[in-house]
């Protein structure tokens, strides 16, 4: 039992840390593209790029993370989403690889040009989109099984409200979430003339975040009326995902305490995503597959928790590191 | 028209992918080695000259890296997306070497943005520690994902009942009898191509008509690596082949067009084969096929003729195979020629002639991994799982892999072209006379 549940939350977390981090690049990605479009380019560009160009990897690294330890921990997620998802999944490979190496190409290329910006932009709304319909289908009801083969449901899916007000809330929150982490950026670089314009950002985004969060709640309860029960069992959870974002949006409005505001914005979202995943096992795909009965064998499932236990030993400390010399070091944010 | 058929479009779409992710790994597991030996000889020999190759090949470097990384992405999105019955079935099996490989890449990727944007910012031996985890971390990455391929010729550790792996031992898994001959070819032949590449655009820029002592001393260390990169690259080939004798002698046969099981078989080299199977125009080196498998040259080669015929790989990977070797060969041979003519009072190393030879073998080297590669798993086939599972029982059984197909040749072609424009603008718009002129203007590195 308890294996079933590492395992889980091993993988739930480094889901967490890519909504964090890529919710963050593909924001930046996106105010890159609406500051060059407004003429303040010059004010916020290289402030992102500092932060952006060491991290952006490992950015990626979350995502692949969370994939293959999805299938090393339940290899019947491949049969089901494998084949489920062969065009989605193919939207969302080409996506990211057109923004991952045009950002490479632009940034250590030194060739930059307004087809790349666009780009950049562009899929930093695109990629969350697309990645967000993996949780709508988990949901249940847009695969069905047709004489022992998977098929896919395109049409439920693309007329499904659900579906589209989760695909509303990861665009709103992904430049909700960036706008909040380079408010703190530029506050610590002490770069006022950026911070003056992405703290209007964060303002502005905020409100829709919440508004689409409610949607997606009412949504659920149509779509999945048993995972929205489960999660109206969770509801202390959602509540204090709401406080800490009042609380974060409340420091930024006032101009003060940029870190700690940030701080509860990661609480906001922690909550949230955590409230929804404790409520959503023990099912990986309703009504297909469950975290138990669908289990690697145990003396693998064991193996793995000790490979992430030591891999979290060496990675930990190489990411604060990193983090030291690159996000907490302020002769290297104010660009001296 | 071809009828639609899921599993040949998983194959092309899959084998796609591979070929072009391959030249960005190997090079991202083998510039790195590369970028640590410069950067130690610049500090050991307190010689800016290679403290700035160290730093333009890093800078080349992260954009090969970034291709990579984006198409490992696809690949291991697609291995689920384009094999979803294999992975059900294997994803019990190679689960642990594929998080692995994940925790390896997870740390050369932080090691290399702090290796990147810590230039200046520390002592020269500081930074030069911070190569060697990305050193690590890319050799460790590419290690754990051969172990998979490894255990896919070579499986065990497992029982397989009614189809379902159960029963597993991870380690036994891992470390099968393919692995270490695998692994140690995979590493050795990814440092030689890189060290063939960057010597290639060094000799490319003396042709050019470069002459700075700058390039002469990149061509040396280059080719020294390259030249020892190579014989190791021998002796591993050599052992791989003994171990096809022993676990897939299918394949080793298939390669060899070896038909009959017998003793003091010669080794084949090209021609052609006839209707009846009948080998034409070939050069053949007696004893040499016995001595490849066995180590003796009177010892007894399985043939093809004892395996069922629906076993049986396609008989043109002999090609690759004589492709690979020839390629090493060529590899061997133009360092060694280069390292003559240095020693030779009268020898020019710099002569048109051999500097030509040196461009020419830095994609040569990058075909024979392709070679190599089209080679180990093409001479799988029929298997997905050696022994247990056939290549068309994993594929996935969705509509529209054709059309996916011809999306990624369009977008591995954009992104391949602009890779290389932005590499060749790169050294162009700023090139190492620039640079050193700076420097010595400042007075070396700060």
């Amino acid at each position: 039992m308890i294996i079933e549940v590492v395992g889980i939350t091993v993988l739930w977390t480094f889901l967490y840390g890519y909504l964090l981090v890529a919710s963050i690049d593909f924001g930046a990605g996106f105010f890159s593209f609406y500051s060059y479009r407004t003429g303040k380019e010059h004010l916020i560009q290289n402030m992102i790029k500092r932060y952006l160009s060491p991290v952006w990897e490992v950015t990626n690294v979350f995502l692949i993370f969370f994939i293959v330890g999805m299938v090393g921990f339940f290899p019947d997620t491949a049969y089901y989403y494998g084949t489920a998802l062969l065009l989605p999944g193919s939207v969302a490979i080409i996506l990211l690889a057109i923004r991952g190496s045009y950002y490479a190409f632009s940034t250590y290329g030194a060739r930059s040009s307004k087809v790349y910006i666009f780009l950049y932009g562009a899929t930093g709304l695109l990629i969350p989109a697309s990645l967000s319909t993996v949780l709508t289908i988990s949901e249940g009801g847009f695969i069905a099984m047709n004489g022992g083969k998977v098929v896919f449901l395109y049409d439920r899916l693309f007329t499904s409200v659900y579906s589209w007000s989760v695909v509303l809330l990861a665009i709103v929150s992904v430049l909700y979430i960036s706008a909040m982490f380079l408010t703190f950026y530029a506050a610590k670089a002490r770069d006022n003339p950026a911070l003056e314009i992405i703290r209007k950002w964060a303002l502005t985004w905020s409100a829709p975040t919440i508004i689409c969060s409610v949607i997606v709640f009412y949504a659920i309860d149509l779509h999945n009326p048993h995972h929205f029960q489960k999660m109206l069992e969770l509801s202390w959870m959602f509540v204090l995902s709401f406080l800490f974002f009042l609380g974060a949006v409340y420091l930024v409005w006032r101009k003060k305490y940029y870190g700690l505001s940030f701080v509860f914005v990661m609480c906001q979202f922690a909550f949230a995503f955590y409230g929804y995943g404790a409520a959503h096992i023990p099912y990986l795909l309703y009504p297909y597959l469950t975290m138990y009965e669908h289990f690697t064998n145990p003396a693998m499932g064991v193996s793995m928790i000790v490979a992430f236990i030591a891999g979290l030993l060496l990675l930990v400390p190489s990411l604060v590191l990193l983090m030291r010399l690159f996000l907490f070091n302020a002769k290297y944010v104010e660009g001296r | 028209m071809l009828e639609y058929d899921p599993v040949l479009y998983s194959r092309v779409l899959m084998t796609l992918t591979f070929v072009f992710h391959i030249i960005f790994a190997t090079i991202g597991v083998g510039v790195p080695v590369m970028i640590a030996f410069a950067e130690w000889t610049g500090i050991r020999r307190n010689d800016s000259h290679y403290t700035l190759m160290a730093r333009r090949w890093t800078r080349g470097y992260v954009i090969t890296v970034a291709v990579g990384v984006v198409t490992g992405t696809a690949l291991g999105l697609q291995i689920n997306l384009l094999w979803p019955n294999f992975m059900r079935i294997a994803g019990q099996a190679i689960g642990l070497p594929m998080f692995l490989e994940i925790f390896a890449f997870f740390f050369e990727a932080i090691f290399l943005g702090i290796y990147m944007y810590t230039w200046g910012r520390f002592k020269p031996i500081v930074h030069f520690l911070f190569i060697i985890p990305v050193v690590i971390g890319a050799s460790a990455s590419a290690l754990f994902i051969t172990l998979v391929n490894s255990f896919m010729n070579a499986p065990q550790g497992f029982e397989f009942v009614n189809g379902i792996i159960s029963n597993v031992k991870p380690l036994s898994i891992m470390f099968n009898p393919a692995s270490s001959t695998k692994v140690s070819h995979v590493l050795v032949s990814a440092y030689l191509t890189s060290a063939f590449l960057l010597a290639a655009n060094a000799a490319y820029a003396m042709l050019r008509g470069k002459r700075h002592n700058y390039y002469k001393k990149a061509l040396k260390i280059t080719l020294f690596a390259a030249l020892v990169f190579a014989f190791s690259t021998f002796a591993i080939g050599d052992l791989s082949g003994k171990y096809l004798a022993k676990y897939q002698p299918e394949k080793l046969a298939a390669g060899e067009w070896h038909f009959e099981t017998s003793r003091q078989v010669p080794l084949v080299v090209g021609g052609i084969l006839t209707d009846h199977n009948e080998i034409k125009y070939a050069l053949t080196l007696p004893f040499a096929l016995s001595v490849l498998a066995h180590g003796d040259p009177n010892a007894e080669v399985v043939g093809l003729n004892d395996f069922p015929a629906d076993e049986i790989p396609p008989l043109w990977i002999h090609y690759t195979f004589d492709a690979m070797v020839g390629i090493g060969m060529y590899l061997t041979i133009i360092p060694l020629l280069f390292f003559l003519a240095y020693l030779l009072r009268n020898g020019n190393p710099y002569s048109k002639l051999i500097l030509w030879a040196i461009v020419i073998g830095g994609p040569l080297a990058l075909f024979a991994i392709e070679y190599g590669w089209i080679y180990a798993e093409v001479g799988r086939q029929p298997w997905i799982l050696r022994g247990y599972m056939r290549t068309p029982e994993g594929a996935t059984t969705s509509d529209h892999v054709d059309v996916l197909f011809y999306v990624f040749v369009l977008l591995y072609a954009v992104l391949g072209i602009t890779c290389i424009r932005v590499i060749i603008k790169m050294f162009k718009s700023n090139s190492a006379e620039d640079e050193l002129r700076i420097i010595e203007s400042e007075g070396g590195f700060k």
